[in-house]
């Protein structure tokens, strides 16, 4: 149970950092001395290295975009490269139109959001419960949870399991087997262990609040980043899920968005005899939709994105603990 | 706590010996050493006072323990499947046994040595390039010194991780279309989704592009606890940019790339079925044909329960071996374990 790295200082705000004295920037630019010519070499280098890496992630997500505003010809033709070219929202028109695609996006969101809140209810009393040190049997709980993150019966028991349960074909088997994600549990254990001081359990003791007293009063009201971080890794999981709706539904009524998306986006993909069907045009006109579908099937992540995107480090390195 | 106190003391005279070599071992003749007297109370009272003290514990981690239970252990449990012969009337364990059977029969299969091979070969290569990529990218942005800049670029790099695997590999398929897409029409009219000797390099590529940034937070995470200390003496002894990478940052970061590598390992035979499946077509098939996929073909879509659930047994077995394997050697080597 050692940690990887120093979770002392890992989880601090650089204001926590300066006021406990430690150096702000952990950089290694020293202007009091003189750069060599080498020096110089490797930074130009690293700095090239780093400017392809970031072209070559925006890029792609960029031409996705602006190609969906684009005429479709002139994508095709590769005369849109850094702007829309012949700005057009007919992609978008037809996508409107299109219910498969609403139908996806109002059961996902039903999904995410029901599954997201039961995922938080499940999990974080637990880790809560496993991170108090007193309780003993929680060393038997984490080798419980631990071990199906490196062993599982596999795709048809689970199967067969839902099927007994008469989860086939049901909204609920997107939310009930995946209740629990044995990491966030680690993740969210490791924070009420790490971040939560020891003194305000005593003292919460000793004003005679109960573990849950506790645990509702002091403890969530302090936990806010964790809740984020935890929420967003679930919420994320259950808006890109494939694999549940590939393998238990078969109603069309109830697909989420991702398997509607691969009807839709996948399906008319480059198979031996279908592809010379298509005129050029009509091709065209199809990846224009593909790339607005694209956005709008991101969209929800895309607003969500700025305002989580401070906790990402915090989670991961909450969750760099060793279970 | 009246109660419990009560309780206790009467225990302690019915206990009167055990009280008195209590007492000869604290070196008093009056305090009676509680925890002791509890630790040696029978054990439906010990049990009784546990459920008593922590029955709000158990409140909260019942709920998951049971999801774990019934949706993880169950399954575990039905994993007998594979040595028998699937009965719909008996369901998951009544059916006839078989024994290795099932397993015999992957063993023969006329696909058995293309899964096998396709399978190694495309998560070796995910799992080197995909390990080695996120600890390059975290030493550069380490070596940028504006924290407004860095975040930044960590902003930027981490954005893939979070796109749907469907829509990656829409992305994919859309940009490689031959003649008309971004990266296609430099490859002419051939069609490299339909080309088995492209499909690795596509997979693994595509897998460093999505994950690359995510995966480098960790190191990150690690470099910055470097003292900073360190940097100014190895400055005052010569050291230049490149050689505080090599003599500081490096070993910084070896316990954090010793255990990612050993959870890496237990995933070799782990390649995701999500994404192979989505990127398989019938031209690439002889490459892109791995033991998930195999799999689901055989399970779901023919409904062979039984073989289907004996190979993947195979997979996770093969899976656990070399987790066993590598955690073994690390902790041999450099004393990094994650059991």
């Amino acid at each position: 149970m050692e940690t990887v790295i120093n979770s002392k200082t890992a989880h601090m705000t650089p204001e926590q950092k300066a006021a406990a004295g430690m150096k702000r920037t952990p950089t290694n630019r020293h202007v009091h001395q003189k750069l060599t010519v080498s020096d110089t070499v490797a930074d130009v280098i690293i700095v090239l290295i780093l400017a392809l890496v970031l072209i070559a992630i925006i890029y792609p997500l960029w031409f996705v975009l602006v190609a969906s505003f684009s005429d479709p010809t002139a994508v095709a033709n590769g005369q849109v490269s850094l702007l829309p070219k012949g700005i057009t929202l007919a992609g978008y028109a037809k996508i409107f139109h299109d219910s498969r695609i609403w139908i996806g996006y109002r059961n996902t969101l039903i999904y995410a959001v029901l599954g997201t809140a039961v995922n938080l209810l499940v999990t974080i009393p637990c880790a809560f419960g496993l991170s108090r040190k007193e309780f003993r049997p929680r060393r038997v709980i984490m080798f419980l949870f631990t071990f199906t993150m490196f062993f599982g019966g596999g795709m048809i028991p689970s199967y067969l399991l839902m099927k007994q349960l008469g989860l086939l074909n049901s909204m609920w088997v997107f939310i009930l087997p995946g209740a629990v994600s044995v990491y966030n549990v680690i993740i969210a254990r490791s924070f009420f262990e790490s971040s939560i001081p020891e003194d305000l359990f005593d003292a919460a003791r000793i004003d005679g609040l109960s573990y849950w007293g506790y645990f509702l009063k002091i403890v969530l009201p302090l936990s806010s980043a964790i809740l984020a971080v935890i929420g967003l890794y679930y919420f994320v999981g259950h808006w890109n899920d494939y694999f549940t709706g590939l393998i238990y539904i078969r109603d069309q009524d109830l697909e989420p968005l991702q398997n509607v998306l691969q009807n839709i986006l996948l399906a008319n993909q480059t198979k031996p005899g279908m592809a010379q069907l298509t005129a050029a045009q009509s091709q065209n006109i199809g990846d224009q939709i593909k790339f607005g579908i694209i956005i709008v099937s991101a969209l929800p992540l895309i607003i969500l994105y700025p305002f989580l995107q401070k906790y990402f480090d915090k989670g991961v390195m909450i969750g760099a603990v060793k279970g | 706590m009246s109660a419990q106190s009560a309780d206790v003391s009467a225990t302690a005279r019915a206990h009167g010996r055990k009280v008195a070599a209590v007492a000869k071992k604290t070196g008093s003749d009056s305090i009676p050493d509680n925890e002791w007297i509890a630790r040696h109370q029978p054990w439906y009272k010990r049990l009784a006072n546990h459920f008593r003290r922590y029955w709000e514990i158990w409140t909260m981690i019942l709920p998951a323990v049971g999801f774990v239970l019934l949706f993880n252990y169950v399954p575990m449990y039905g994993i007998q499947l594979a040595f028998r012969d699937y009965d719909v009337t008996k369901g998951l364990t009544g059916g006839k046994w078989v024994g290795t059977e099932y397993f015999e029969q992957f063993f023969r299969d006329p696909l058995f040595g293309e899964i096998i091979r396709n399978t190694f070969r495309i998560s070796l290569w995910t799992l080197v390039m995909g390990f080695i990529a996120p600890i390059i990218l975290a030493l550069l942005i380490n070596q940028i010194a504006s924290p407004k800049v860095k975040g930044f670029v960590q902003t930027i790099t981490y954005m893939p991780h979070f796109i749907s695997t469907v829509v990656i590999v829409s992305m994919i398929n859309i940009f490689l279309s031959p003649g008309t897409g971004l990266l296609g029409r430099f490859f002419g009219r051939t069609s490299l989704m339909g080309d088995p000797k492209a499909f690795t390099s596509i997979y693994w590529i595509s897998e460093v592009w999505q994950h690359m940034g995510w995966n480098c937070i960790i190191y990150l995470a690690a470099l910055s606890s470097v003292d900073t200390a360190l940097y100014e003496a190895a400055r005052i002894d010569g050291a230049g940019r490149l050689q505080l990478i090599r003599y500081v940052d490096i070993p910084t970061i070896m316990p954090t790339v010793g255990v990612l590598l050993i959870l890496n390992m237990g995933s070799i035979l782990g390649v995701g079925f999500e994404k192979v499946w989505l990127m398989q077509n019938t031209l690439n098939i002889t490459a892109s044909e791995v033991i998930s996929t195999y799999t689901y073909r055989i399970g779901i879509l023919d409904t062979q329960f039984s073989y289907s659930t004996a190979i993947g047994l195979f997979n996770s077995l093969v899976n656990f071996f070399f987790l066993v394997i590598a955690n073994y050697i690390a902790k041999k080597t450099s004393d990094t374990s994650i059991f």
